[in-house]
């Protein structure tokens, strides 16, 4: 994890990018910092072009474009949202568009280095002042527009709902029909053009339903798998099921006499880069791909029903040997040897503040726990898919990816950047997997393959689109990283907390919480890691990387401090706020005490914690915050659990703080409540394990989903308005919900949930 | 093999292997896209379609087995008239929105057997189709919605 100490400010941003082995970093950055390291130095500010974005009508309608791909996060509303609210027109005239990939939609939002991608809730941090300046300007326009049509001085315009209004004589003009004469102006520069007052928003913070709602609800195609061209030919693609396996032959030619097989053949691999990310995340890594066979045929069905007749000789390679088994023993037996040591410099960092080994004999209780959690599969429910169309040259692409490139079409056709034509289409969930793009280069590989084929065959050149099996997405994932966590904690005789401590061992792309609370507010503190080696499973981010499995540890050890403490788990917790070791020192990574304590006060208060004594026996309630991405987010979960490990969750409650605006207030709450019902996946049922060097798990019947059953009856949502500029949430918005159920569990029954998922420990919701 | 299906109320004429999942007949030879691909075995819920008013799971039921009426979300109504299909917009329910047309099938067959279902009703109908967003408690409101004639409860 690498972090800088900045507090968050006006100017600042969050930047996540997907690094070798799919890790996240995950800092804090001004603007300028932000793009000076995109392109080596500060990207200079670009003149904004409102007409690049929005597009006026003469019936006084407009056309929005949305610059960000949509995988379910509300974007394609957000950023609308913003600019249309600026612009002052109203919702209803506003229809929305989908942009391609182009850095016009940096340029001309005046941020040159600003990318279009989903990933670690960044979409709102980056784009809340740069749409903000673009609806802005372009209502600073239609001002000019008229002052000039009329002769009047500006500063006696007014503007609702797309119209310019000139009190003084009582003129009136639309949008609409001061759109030509705008379209002579030059956009004015930044420092010219003013922004509302947040009380007169008018559309932000409203509840405005999904621009693609109706389409959904009456099955219009809508998403990447529905994709349609003339022609159109259906991939399938088999890789080797152990991690880095490759073909060594197959029978393609008896494939290619199966009924609507139009192509097989054998697709090897790159040599690999020396270093860079599987997928090539749009994050700077090399473009990859696996070697494997692809089928292609008339039909999806003919194509994928073939590969029950393929007959392939593999060379597993070195990753066949490993097993979760080996990673978790080879854990004890690192934490046997180095538990109590402190880490070491460099590698995977750490941190040792104060003297532990001085404090811990000190200590008047002493409490020690192992936690782990496991790997997991993202499991968007639009299993990966992607269409290309390679032709004269040029290659076209229809995708859901998070992290659009235009390499990842590239260079597997053997064309320039400038040769693509890049097309965001709507996802079925992303939660990270779309941050690695593996479907984009294999169907770019595939497609331009294919075009060749045919070429040869005096055959005209068309689309091919490539559908992974769930089965394929489960075996090739960028798994969320397991963890392990070996910790010792010491208190007082007055219950104080007084050292800390934490051994991770680490496989590739895991987390060390070197910053992770309580760290500031125990003046013992001590995080270090060993590498588990070899691990050859590909890893990536999966919503909320760095914070996802270490919340559970973290804030159920917290609670078992609490409890060997006698004190109330969540005053506790604000008790510790409140008595930072240092108060002068900014905590690591952006992290604000005050705003931790704010959304736990506000969850206690929500939740009728105090009185939770009065709740009948086998019923209880847990908590637990976590501040992940720039967001705090504190739950009370209430659970009733049966002498036969059935666990209810009846009720949860929310406190979340984003900053001081909400853009989409339903769309926000929705989020929330899918944050938290993922939550129970990974808690009750979510385990990936590793047997012979591939995944053991098949389809959902292995990896169960929380479903309509299992969830509560409600999920209250409070969201704190602060004075902080406003934050993402699609992340922030899961990591305390296992924890604060594993807490409740404790709470109704005593016993200590130490390891997710709850399933193979005998637990089951009722 | 030719087969002859009645999908939405129209008779079609398809040439297609007896063993190929009505899924796949529709969104790839008869072009309704609404129907989604999850699993490919049944466990997700987001293929369900109404087959003689039962939910079916497309992805596992062959073309060849389809003896009756199939309705798909595409025939629930032109225009997202449909009550359900109102509460799902009147409730902004979708995140994602791609296991919505599944989930929309299942709660028409409920309210064709159970028009003013209870919560544990609308568990038990309705626990077999995954929202991996989590969009359980809208779904929940959104057929209670349209159970009350577009009232709240």
């Amino acid at each position: 994890m690498e972090n800088t100490t900045k507090q968050l400010d006006r100017r600042s941003f969050i930047k996540v990018s997907a690094l070798a082995g799919g890790g996240m970093l995950i800092g804090l950055y001004t603007d300028n910092e932000l793009l000076a390291q995109r392109g080596g130095q500060a990207a200079a500010p670009t003149q904004i072009v409102p007409a690049t974005f929005i597009k006026i009508h003469p019936d006084n309608t407009f056309t929005i474009i949305a610059r960000n791909p949509e995988t379910g996060q509300g974007i394609k509303n957000a950023l609308p949202m913003i600019i249309a609210d600026e612009f002052d027109v109203d919702w209803k005239q506003v229809k929305i568009e989908q942009a391609d990939l182009d850095t016009k939609y940096a340029i001309d939002a005046g941020v040159p280095g600003l990318r279009q991608y989903e990933g670690g809730s960044t979409a709102i941090p980056q784009n809340y002042m740069p749409m903000r300046n673009v609806g802005a300007t372009g209502r600073a326009m239609m001002l000019t527009a008229a002052a000039q049509t009329w002769s009047v001085p500006e500063t006696e315009l007014t503007t609702a709902s797309g119209v310019v209004t000139h009190t003084p004589s009582r003129r009136t003009a639309t949008y609409g029909s001061l759109a030509a004469k705008a379209a002579t102006l030059t956009p004015p520069p930044l420092t010219a053009v003013k922004l509302k007052d947040q009380k007169d928003f008018k559309i932000m913070g409203k509840p405005i339903p999904g621009v693609d709602n109706l389409a959904i609800v009456t099955g219009k195609p809508s998403f990447s798998i529905d994709i349609d061209m003339p022609n159109m030919l259906f991939a399938v693609y088999e890789k080797c099921p152990v991690f880095g396996g490759k073909v060594v032959s197959a029978n393609v030619e008896e494939i290619k006499k199966l009924p609507g097989i139009k192509h097989a053949f054998v697709v090897d691999a790159p040599p690999p880069p020396a270093a860079g990310a599987r997928g090539g995340g749009g994050g700077g890594g090399g473009v990859r791909w696996d070697s494997g066979v692809a089928i292609v045929a008339d039909s999806w069905w003919l194509a994928q029903n073939a590969r029950k007749s393929l007959k392939i000789v593999w060379d597993e390679g070195a990753v066949a040997t490993q097993s979760s088994v080996g990673y978790a023993t080879q854990a004890k037996q690192l934490a046997a040897a180095g538990a109590a040591k402190p880490p070491a410099g460099g590698g995977q960092g750490g941190a040792n503040i104060g003297d532990v080994d001085a404090a811990f004999p000190t200590a008047a209780k002493v409490v020690e726990a192992e936690y782990t959690f496991p790997l997991l599969s993202h499991a968007p429910l639009e299993p990966m898919n992607s269409t290309a169309w390679f032709k004269d040259g040029k290659i076209e692409i229809w995708s859901p990816s998070q992290t659009p490139a235009l390499q990842n079409a590239a260079v597997p056709a053997g064309v320039e950047n400038t040769a693509v034509t890049f097309h965001l289409v709507r996802a079925g969930g992303g939660f990270g997997r779309r941050l690695y793009n593996e479907y984009d280069i294999e169907v770019s590989k595939i497609a331009r393959l294919v075009a060749d084929e045919r070429a040869k065959a005096g055959q005209p050149s068309v689309a091919v689109k490539l559908l992974w099996t769930r089965e394929d997405d489960m075996a090739h994932d960028d798994y969320r990283p397991g963890g392990y966590h070996f910790f010792k904690a010491g208190l007082d005789a007055s219950g104080k907390l007084i050292a800390f401590r934490d051994y991770a061992p680490n496989t590739q792309g895991g987390v060390v919480p070197s910053n992770e609370f309580p760290r500031g507010f125990v003046p013992n503190f001590r995080v270090s890691a060993d590498p588990i080696a070899p691990f050859g499973i590909p890893t990536g981010a999966m919503r909320a990387p760095g914070t996802n499995g270490v919340s559970f540890v973290m804030q159920c050890f917290i609670d078992e401090i609490a409890t060997a403490a006698g004190k109330d788990p969540l005053q506790f917790r604000i008790d510790l706020l409140n008595s930072p070791v240092d108060p002068a020192a900014p905590q690591g990574g952006g992290f604000n005490a005050a705003r931790a304590r704010g959304v736990l006060e506000a969850v206690r208060d929500m939740s009728d914690w105090n009185n939770r004594s009065r709740l009948p026996k086998g019923t209880a309630k847990g908590v637990a915050f976590q501040f992940a991405h720039a967001g705090y987010v504190a739950y009370v979960v209430e659970v009733t659990v049966a002498a036969d490990k059935g666990v209810k969750v009846n009720k949860a409650w929310g406190a979340i703080d984003i900053g001081n605006q909400i853009v989409n207030i339903s769309q926000a709450t929705n989020l929330v409540h899918g944050g938290f019902i993922e939550g129970m996946s990974h808690m009750m049922s979510w385990e990936i394990t590793i047997d012979k060097g591939r995944v053991v798990q098949k389809n959902f019947s292995q990896y169960q989903p929380a479903r309509m059953a299992q969830v509560p009856a409600s999920i209250e949502v409070k969201f704190l308005k602060t004075e902080y500029p406003p934050t993402g949430l699609g992340e922030p918005s899961l990591p305390p919900a296992p924890p604060a159920i594993a807490n409740a569990i404790f709470a109704a029954t005593g016993v200590r949930i130490r390891t997710m998922p709850l399933g193979p420990q005998g637990y089951r919701w009722t | 093999m030719p087969y002859t299906l009645a999908v939405n109320g129209k008779s079609q004429s398809v040439d297609v292997p007896a063993d190929m999942p009505l899924l796949w007949v529709l969104r790839d030879v008869l072009k309704l896209k609404g129907t989604k691909y999850g699993c490919g075995i049944g466990a997700c819920g987001a293929c369900t379609v109404l087959v003689n008013g039962t939910p079916t799971r497309s992805c596992s039921t062959p073309v060849s087995a389809v003896r009756a009426e199939v309705k798909t979300i595409e025939g629930l109504s032109p225009d997202g008239s449909h009550p359900l299909q109102k509460a799902w917009l009147e409730t902004d329910t979708p995140q994602c929105g791609y296991c919505q047309a599944g989930q929309i099938m299942t709660a028409a067959a409920l309210l064709a057997r159970t028009p003013k279902p209870t919560d544990a009703q609308i568990a038990t109908a309705m626990t077999g189709n995954v929202c991996r967003c989590g969009t359980y408690l809208r779904i929940r409101e959104a057929i209670h919605l349209a159970a009350n004639g577009g009232t709240k409860v």
